[in-house]
Formats: structure tokens, C-alpha cells, sequence
């Protein structure tokens, strides 16, 4: 992912009057806006918006007074946060060693082609993001599978298949709340 | 029945709320701790107890303590909830069952490092742990067990629970220093060590939460009933995370000391093998350890008895896998995490991770292994051996190098005939029939 050379919308953004970005500042305001509670502020930024867009990189790295390397750097470093959009729906098929001795990888498969997108990757229409965990810390249940923030454990093939097809098809009884 | 000593109250409901553990005991030994004790007489009982860390090294905490330099301060104290480690389960469930047990060790750990603020750095993932944390939190200062001038005895104290944010490497305790600080997780040089200068530079301890929450029972019922449990060098008990092809996966509490055999086979614990498969490998401690085969299922579960087998205890993460499993694919699965976790700081973990998964990925997934490969595994980890930066890398020759050592048939076969032998039964690596390309 790279970053687009946007120009700086604080002005508008700020005062464009979406509430998100009031409740974003009240965070920062909480943190005084130092510099060590960047990654605080990231968490409330995906929380608030979804994923970290280059505009709402910016914006933090102008608010708490830190070079946009730095905040870059460490919105890619860790795995948790998103610069690109993510799906309507998540589904995050566990890899890790007792989920994968356990079928892991063909879960993972199933969902691929299902959504026909591979693990990473958003469907085109924006409805499901395939994605892959090492270790949930769930494996006492392995194989895990992370649904919309919700884990399912012991997941078998036909389960799976069933879930994504849910979520694809957006019937309502499986939109489990959001963590 | 054995007594639990971490998993204390199992058996009583709802004993994650405030109310229920203070009819439990609840806090009784923070009272004491900050009312009859001074701060060196609860390091030197942790000291006596013997209780050791938790998280992977199985230093012995009081001695730990002991090491911060004289009358310098301000001091941190950070409790390690990261819980990266492949298999291991024990630490979130610690927190989700009786999150105020941890907070009763954090407080009394404090008062005996003589530190005013103390973090719980969670790991990202863990969002409802960390609620569940800072809810608990919230409730102790409510009841005056935290903030200024605790039970009236002068003593400050505040615990702030912090998120991490998805990186295996911020379990590693500098990393989760410049985490906490809120930079990228990349481990800093050692010495100074952290007990000098660590967090801002400060003074820092850092501990597991399990050895933490092991803290309030060593106070309230004294060293010799401690060390009751396990055996004379390990004392006390340990949460094992027990998974893979058992029939009975989950965290167990045990004593130290039990033979391996008997978690995986006793019907109070892992409920033998499924399908009553053989036992093929078992990982003693989390990925970082060194495998174990079926033949050494007599080795006793404790600090010692492991290190002896040539392995480790670790994490407690006990990861049992049959005869199904191909030993070059597991190692793969396994290195595969570490290229991914590398932080990226030092050059023979960050490429040696590289090269170690891309010969491998090509003798196994791709079937096109060669002679020469093994030569090549065998030169990038002994390269690797003792040239990391820090532990990741060390632990990322790990399971190249036991299945190479274990099983090197397995390597000459997949040379032979190019696929692994038979199919594989758990991991499935037939390559999907319908059509698969991606958008
Ligand atoms: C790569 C790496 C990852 C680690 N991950 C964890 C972890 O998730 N949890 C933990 O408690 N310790 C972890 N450790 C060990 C810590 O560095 C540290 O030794 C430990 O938290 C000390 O606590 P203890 O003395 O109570 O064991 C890790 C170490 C390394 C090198
Ligand atoms: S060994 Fe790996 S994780 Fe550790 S500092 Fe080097 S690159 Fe980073
Ligand atoms: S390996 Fe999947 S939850 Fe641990």
C-alpha cells in the first residue's frame, strides 16, 4: 500500500462536522496529545472510521506533533491496523499451528473460493474481507475461525462454506455483532 | 482433586465479579501485603516461595526483583498479556475467569518493587480481555484498593491497561517497552537491562501474568504451603495449554512435575490421543521449543526435567500432534509464523526466516525438493544459531532443526519422490479443483 501525496485536509476534515472526528480529537485531548499514546489513538481512529486512510494519518501525525514516517511506520508495523478498507463482513481463518494440524488451510480454501478472493483481499462489492490469524489463542478449539469479531471454534468444512455464504449473501440471522 | 492455586475458585460462579471474590478472599492479601508487610518482606516471601516467571524464561521473580538498583525512581511495573505465542491459550483465560486475582498480583508485586504505575499491556487482539481488565481496574479504585492513599497507608498506586496492537515480538520485554511508548515493537540492546533502565528509561520490572496472578495465594497461605505443589527447583503449579490431536484440549493446572504422558493420556486432563493415533511430536512450550518425539513421553513437566530433554518448558504450551503430520510441513507452518512475526531489526532473522521458509515452501507445498536443500536449510540456521538480535530469531532455527534432526527421513523422501508420503491426513494439501484465481 502506498501512500497518496494528498494534500493535508485538517481544515476541512476537522471542521467538516462528522462527529468521528470530534471524538477522535476529545481522545487525543484525553492523551494531551503526546506523542507515546499514538498507538491509543490509532485504535480509536480504525474503531471510529474503519481502517487508517492516508487523510486520518496525517491529520494524527499534525495533532500529536509526530512526522508522518513515524506514524506510518508504526500503523504498518502492526498487523491490527488496516490502511485499506476493509469488507462489510470479516472472516479470519486461524493458521496457526493447532488450527492448521487441524484443517486450517483447507477452511481457508473453502472461504477463498467462496468469495474468490484470496486471503488479504476484500471481495469487489465490498461485502467480505478474507483474512488469516496466526494463533487466536483459541486453540483448545482449533480449528478457530474469527467471524465479524466473533469466534467459532471447531469449524468444519461444510460450517464454513455455510458462514461465507451467510455473510455473501447478507441473510441477517448470521450479522452477529461487531466487537 | 488437586487444589489450584492460579485457577483458584474455579468451581465457584461468576467468580470474575468484584463482589463474589472479595466473599472469596478477595484482596485479603493486599491488605495484609500493605498493612503488616514491608515491601522487602513480600520480595523475600516471593523469594522463598520460589515462584518462578512464567512467561518463558522461568526466572525466579524474587530474585528478579531484586535486581532493581537502589533508591532509584520513578519505577514501572508492566505485566506481560500478550500471549503471542503459538499454543498458548492460559494468559486470556486467567483474565476472563478471575481478572481481579491478577490485579490483587499486580497491586501487591508493585508495593513490593516500591512503584507507583503499573501497565497491562494486552495483546491487540484481545479487546474483550482488555475491557474486562479495565473494568476490574475501574472497580478496585472504586473500592480503594488502587489509586492515592491506599487503605490508608500512604501508598499510591495506578494500573493502566494498554492495548497492543497485533505484533508476536512486542511479547519480548523491551519491544513492549518501545510499544508502550508507542513506537514499533523492534526489541532494544540488552544491558542495560530493563530492571535498570526500562520503560522512559526507568527502572522496570516486567512479569507474566500467570506468575503475577500466582502472588495473592503465596501471601495469604505462606511459602511452605507453596511449595507444597510441584517439585523442590520448580515449585508451585503451571497452566499447561494442552492442543492438538488430544481428545480433551484446554488449560489444565497441574503441579509441576507430572510426566507428559500422563497429561496427554489421563482422562482428567487431555483424554488420550484421537482416534487412538500414536503420538508423533510433541512442542513442550510453545513454537520457540524444541520438539519432543513419541518416545519421550516420560519426561516430567517442569523446568528441569525439560531443559534435561534438550527442550523447555516455556510457555506451558503443550502442542501433541499424531502420525499424520509430515515433520519438513510442520516446520514450515512453524517458520513461516517467525518470517512473519520478524520484526525486521537484524539481518540474520529477518532474511534467514526468508530463506528458511522459501526452501522449505518449495520442498514441501511445491513438491521440487532437492539434494542440495538440506545443505542449504542446515547452512542459513546454523548461521542464524546464536547471531539474532533477540530470542524470535534464535527460536525460528527451532523447528527446522528438530525435524531435521528427529525425522531426516522425511526430508530424503520428499527428495525421492517429491511429494510427501501419503496424503497427509490432517493437513490437507491437495491443491483445490475449482478454479481459484484471484480478483
Ligand atoms: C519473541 C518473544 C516473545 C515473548 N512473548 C511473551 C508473551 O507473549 N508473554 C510473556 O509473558 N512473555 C513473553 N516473552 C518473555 C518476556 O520477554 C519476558 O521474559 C517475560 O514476560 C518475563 O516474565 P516472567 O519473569 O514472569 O516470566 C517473550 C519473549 C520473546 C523473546
Ligand atoms: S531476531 Fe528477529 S525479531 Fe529479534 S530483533 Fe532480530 S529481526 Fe527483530
Ligand atoms: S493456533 Fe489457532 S487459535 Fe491457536
Amino acid at each position: 500500500m502506498t501512500v497518496t501525496t494528498h494534500p493535508p485536509k485538517r481544515a476541512t476534515t476537522a471542521a467538516s462536522g462528522d462527529n468521528r472526528y470530534k471524538i477522535l480529537e476529545a481522545t487525543m485531548r484525553r492523551q494531551q496529545h503526546q506523542p507515546d499514546a499514538l498507538i491509543e489513538v490509532l485504535h480509536k481512529t480504525q474503531e471510529l472510521f474503519g481502517f487508517l486512510s492516508p487523510d486520518l494519518l496525517t491529520y494524527i501525525a499534525r495533532s500529536l506533533h509526530l512526522p508522518l514516517s513515524r506514524v506510518y511506520g508504526v500503523a504498518t508495523f502492526y498487523h491490527f491496523f488496516s490502511l485499506a478498507p476493509p469488507g462489510e463482513h470479516t472472516c479470519t481463518v486461524c493458521l496457526g499451528t493447532a488450527c492448521y494440524v487441524k484443517g486450517a488451510a483447507a477452511l481457508l480454501a473453502e472461504a477463498e473460493q467462496i468469495a474468490g478472493v484470496k486471503a488479504g483481499n476484500t471481495t469487489p462489492d465490498h461485502q467480505l474481507t478474507i483474512a488469516t490469524a496466526r494463533c487466536l489463542g483459541a486453540c483448545g478449539i482449533a480449528p478457530a475461525v474469527v467471524f465479524d469479531g466473533n469466534v467459532v471454534g471447531r469449524l468444519t468444512r461444510d460450517e464454513i462454506v455455510a458462514r461465507v455464504c451467510a455473510l455473501l449473501e447478507k441473510l441477517p440471522e448470521i450479522r452477529v455483532k461487531l466487537e | 482433586m488437586i487444589e489450584h492455586i492460579v485457577m483458584r475458585d474455579q468451581d465457584v460462579p461468576n467468580i470474575a465479579d468484584f463482589g463474589v471474590y472479595m466473599r472469596h478472599g478477595g484482596y485479603e492479601a493486599l491488605r495484609r501485603a500493605f498493612t503488616a508487610m514491608t515491601p522487602a518482606e513480600v520480595v523475600a516471601l516471593v523469594k522463598d516461595a520460589g515462584l518462578r516467571g512464567r512467561g518463558g524464561a522461568g526466572f525466579p521473580t524474587g530474585v528478579k526483583w531484586g535486581f532493581l538498583p537502589q533508591g532509584v525512581f520513578p519505577r514501572y511495573l508492566l505485566c506481560n498479556c500478550d500471549e503471542s505465542e503459538p499454543g498458548t491459550f492460559n494468559n486470556h483465560q486467567i483474565i476472563d475467569r478471575n481478572p481481579h486475582q491478577l490485579i490483587e498480583g499486580v497491586a501487591i508485586s508493585a508495593y513490593a518493587i516500591e512503584c507507583h504505575t503499573a501497565y497491562i499491556y494486552a495483546r491487540g487482539e484481545f479487546a474483550t480481555a482488555a475491557r474486562t481488565l479495565e473494568h476490574a481496574v475501574q472497580q478496585a479504585y472504586a473500592a480503594g484498593f488502587l489509586g492515592k492513599n491506599i487503605l490508608g497507608t500512604g501508598y499510591d498506586l495506578d494500573i493502566h491497561v494498554h492495548r497492543g496492537a497485533g505484533a508476536y515480538i512486542c511479547g519480548e520485554e523491551t519491544a513492549l517497552m518501545e510499544s508502550l511508548e508507542g513506537k514499533i515493537g523492534q526489541p532494544r540492546l540488552k544491558p542495560p537491562f530493563p530492571a535498570v533502565a526500562g520503560l522512559y528509561g526507568k527502572p522496570t520490572i516486567i512479569n507474566n501474568v500467570e506468575t503475577l496472578a500466582n502472588v495473592p495465594r503465596i501471601l495469604e497461605k505462606g511459602v511452605e504451603w507453596y511449595r507444597s505443589f510441584g517439585t523442590e527447583k520448580s515449585p508451585g503449579t503451571k497452566v499447561f495449554s494442552l492442543s492438538g490431536h488430544v481428545n480433551r484440549p484446554g488449560n489444565y493446572e497441574i503441579p509441576f512435575g507430572l510426566p507428559l504422558h500422563d497429561l496427554i493420556y489421563s482422562p482428567e486432563y487431555g483424554g488420550g490421543m484421537k482416534n487412538d493415533r500414536p503420538v508423533k511430536i510433541v512442542i513442550p512450550g510453545g513454537a520457540s521449543a524444541p520438539w519432543l518425539t513419541g518416545e519421550q513421553l516420560d519426561v516430567t513437566l517442569d523446568y528441569e526435567a525439560l531443559a534435561k530433554a534438550g527442550t523447555m518448558l516455556g510457555s506451558g504450551a503443550v502442542i501433541v500432534l499424531n502420525d499424520t503430520v509430515s515433520a519438513p510441513h510442520l516446520a514450515y507452518k512453524m517458520d513461516e509464523f517467525f518470517k512473519h512475526e520478524s520484526c525486521g531489526k537484524c539481518t540474520p532473522c529477518r532474511e534467514g526466516t526468508y530463506f528458511l521458509t522459501k526452501v522449505l515452501h518449495r520442498m514441501t507445498e511445491e513438491a521440487l525438493a532437492r539434494p542440495e536443500d538440506i545443505g542449504t536449510l542446515k547452512d542459513v540456521y546454523t548461521q542464524m544459531a546464536g547471531n539474532c538480535f533477540c530470542l524470535l530469531g534464535e527460536s525460528a532455527v527451532m523447528p527446522i532443526k528438530s525435524a531435521l534432526r528427529l525425522f531426516p527421513h522425511e526430508f530424503d523422501e520428499l527428495i525421492a519422490r517429491g511429494k510427501p508420503k501419503t496424503g497427509l491426513i490432517s493437513i490437507d494439501l491437495q491443491p483445490m479443483k475449482r478454479d481459484m484465481s484471484p480478483v
